[in-house]
């Protein structure tokens, strides 16, 4: 996939905004990126760091500015709240679950000038997780995609096709309008 | 250099307005050249799959804009081949509006009793056919069935489907891999290309000029079939008439763009954009009430949890739709579907205490996905929308490699279109919430302003040329020889899905499209069958 060296600053930050999305379980102890806040897996297990990378999506050579920007609007973000940040991690990765929610409040309220940067990383963290578009749905579903799983999606058929044959409770469940014309059309 | 290709009539897009049109030209004797931006896909190519890259992010568009975003086609057959084929009439009202014009906003010369034998027509086409009880999913069942609760009435909505082909598989804005759903792939499009009609696909119309003996100029660019942000000059045709059809979000953009070399554009193109008032709620049911107070139950242990299956809208109510009601007050509500990926994002968490639109309580919702039942309100908002100058090239500036775009569309609701909203967020919530059936919250305006899959009005037909850019016949005001016959034409908000609508002007467009090509030296009749009868398998292209 990509030629150059995984740098852990940028990937942890992604994470950790990745997880401030839809929150997940620690991977290991000590894993700082996730909260740990939910039970379950999340955007991070779900894939969001491949879907942001995509070069489907053309942000892959942002990410590591954006990771940047995410660290510097932390770091005001500690300022102006006077909190101590950690050193050794990066700034927004220091922040606390809630100190993290608050900052993406912040970034993406309407009123913030890169509001469409921050909404647009949440979508493709959100999409990783329920819709899992870095790869195959079928594939998905089959290696057990946390997201998919979570969400319910129904698998499809051997031929890789979503058929429902019972699809309906089959009886009139309320009057039509008295005006229905003989099309089936408001007058 | 080859000499400058000549048609007689050139389409710009491949949706509902110029499929029709191209047909009937080409049936009557014209040559006619269809250029579609978006690539060109038939039922094999269809995927039901998320993956970037597979039919839904090919032929389907996003483009963002300041306070609206646009949901739209971006292929051969346009709006057709994504949408969910719910095909009501307008209902008679609607052409009695005067939006904030202080005057009827639709010609004088037409109104539903005028538009309903063309409605005829387009409904043998497709065809559309009524839906029958045993037709609608469970979904609809379940809306029809709470709005019956609550004292209201609801109908099963006529369509453009093939029941007994339909699997309910819910993936129709991916386009149709069963040929169920009646896109313009199956019967416009392929009686055209019968005809002799030529359509381009990955042919973007950036601009129009005029020839020295008052011709247009038609200056296209060629699409990169995966990667849409890369897009070339292709090249220029010569036509005698031009018919726009490129959609509400893209046919005002090339007129802009024309205006330098064409002259003054009349004052309503690129205004009075309409994004048909729309709004999304999403119901999270309860499937124990939904048992206990409704009755539902599907025979394998649950009332519903069946947001999954389906054809998109099936049911709608209409008690709204009263013409006693002031204008801004009346609207339908139908159920819906829309897929997880863009579907889910804007869904907000019922009863959050923190963030509503992601965290821990919209994972919580979407553990629940399956019990949720979306539904869309079109209202009667105010023509708020104003088109900025236009990018580069095409009507966004592209972001990624397919769908996801920057367009110059700016919209800031009125009070009118604001308390339309809050109406009829306040009746889904007085259907859904009786008894503990559900819990309901609207989808965040917050996040990328309003948004719309309904796109109109932004080049619109009307009577008054200071607040519309067509007359009565479509014709571009000031400009003979150039016609409107999208969404753009439409003058306002139709408090219904607009496909029908869109298709009936089209096709009642089309005599004064032949008499104004008879008179530019075209030789051309008018008088083709429905195509209906056209052959059954879609035409392919390729290339």
């Amino acid at each position: 996939m990509h030629d150059r060296p995984v740098d852990p600053v940028p990937t942890q930050t992604l994470e950790a905004f990745a997880d401030t999305i839809i929150p997940g379980v620690k991977r290991f102890p000590g894993d700082r990126a996730i909260s740990g806040v939910a039970a379950e897996d999340g955007a991070v297990a779900a894939g969001a760091l491949a879907v942001l990378a995509d070069p489907a999506l053309g942000l892959a050579d942002a990410l590591n500015g954006m990771a940047g920007m995410l660290n510097m609007h932390a770091g005001d973000y500690a300022r102006k709240h006077v909190v101590r940040l950690d050193p050794t991690v990066p700034a927004f990765v220091a922040l606390s679950f809630d100190e993290r929610t608050a900052l993406v409040q912040e970034l993406t309220d309407p009123s913030h000038p890169e509001r469409e940067v921050w909404f647009g990383a949440a979508l493709f963290c959100t999409m990783a997780f329920d819709s899992a578009p870095h790869m195959s749905t079928k594939d998905a579903l089959a290696q057990g995609h946390p997201g998919l799983a979570l969400i319910g999606f129904a698998t499809p058929e051997p031929d890789g096709l979503w058929r429902f044959p019972r699809f309906s409770y089959e009886r009139a469940l309320a009057d039509p309008h008295p005006d229905t014309t003989s099309t089936g059309s408001p007058a | 250099m080859s000499a400058t290709e000549k048609f007689d009539v050139v389409v710009v897009g491949s949706g509902f307005g110029g499929a029709i049109t191209a047909y009937h030209l080409a049936a009557g004797g014209a040559s006619v050249l269809v250029l579609e931006r978006g690539p060109w896909l038939t039922g094999e190519d269809f995927d039901h799959d998320f993956k970037l890259g597979s039919s839904y992010t090919r032929i389907f568009d996003f483009t963002v804009g300041d306070g609206m975003s646009v949901l739209a086609g971006n292929c051969v057959g346009g709006g057709s081949v994504v949408y969910f084929a719910t095909m009501p009439r307008a209902p008679g009202f609607v052409f009695e509006r005067h939006g904030s014009i202080g005057r009827r906003m639709w010609p004088a010369s037409i109104d539903r009793a005028a538009l309903d034998p063309w409605y005829d027509l387009v409904s043998e086409a497709l065809p559309v056919t009524r839906q029958d009880w045993r037709d609608v999913p469970y979904a609809g069942g379940l809306f029809a069935a709470a709005c019956a609760h609550a004292g209201r009435t609801a109908n099963p909505v006529p369509s453009a489907i093939d029941k007994p082909k339909c699997t309910n598989c819910n993936w129709m804005m991916a386009g149709c891999k069963f040929d169920a759903k009646r896109s313009l792939l199956l019967n416009y499009l392929p009686a055209a290309v019968a005809h002799g009609a030529e359509i381009r696909p990955l042919h973007e119309v950036q601009r129009l000029s005029r020839t020295g003996d008052g011709d247009y100029l038609v200056h296209y660019n060629v699409v990169d079939d995966t990667d849409y942000r890369l897009s070339g000059p292709g090249g220029t045709v010569e036509a005698k008439l031009v018919v726009l059809a490129a959609g509400a979000g893209a046919t005002p953009v090339i007129l802009q763009r024309s205006e330098a070399e064409l002259g003054a554009m009349p004052h309503a193109v690129g205004r009075y954009f309409s994004g048909n008032g729309e709004r999304l709620n999403t119901a999270v049911i309860n499937d124990e009430r939904a048992r206990e107070v409704l009755g539902l139950d599907r025979g394998d242990g649950q009332a519903y949890g069946a947001h999954q299956i389906g054809k998109g809208p099936c049911v709608a109510t209409w008690d709204k739709l009263d013409p006693t009601l002031p204008e801004y007050s009346r609207f339908s509500l139908e159920q819906l579907y829309f897929p997880p990926g863009l579907g889910t994002i804007l869904a907000q968490a019922p009863g959050a205490t923190g963030p509503t639109w992601f965290g821990r309580e919209k994972k919580d919702m979407l553990r629940e996905w399956q019990s949720w039942l979306t539904v869309f309100a079109m209202t009667e908002d105010d023509n708020e929308g104003v088109f900025g100058p236009p990018p580069a090239t095409g009507n966004a500036e592209r972001i990624a490699q397919q769908m996801l775009g920057r367009g110059a569309l700016s919209y800031q609701p009125t009070d009118n279109t604001r308390r339309g909203w809050a109406q009829s967020d306040a009746d889904v919530k007085d259907i859904l919430e009786r008894d503990g059936i559900a819990r309901v919250m609207p989808w965040s305006n917050d996040l990328v302003g309003a948004y719309t899959v309904h796109p109109l009005s932004s080049c619109r037909i009307g009577d008054d040329p200071r607040t519309s850019a067509l007359d009565d016949r479509h014709e571009l005001r000031g400009h003979p020889g150039i016609f409107v016959t999208d969404g753009s034409a439409v003058p306002g908000a139709l408090t219904v899905n607009p496909a029908l609508t869109i298709a009936a002007l089209a096709e009642r467009a089309v005599p004064g499209l032949v008499r104004a090509a008879q008179r530019r030296g075209v030789k051309v009749t008018y008088g083709a069958p429905s195509p209906s009868a056209a052959p059954a398998e879609a035409v392919a292209g390729r290339g």
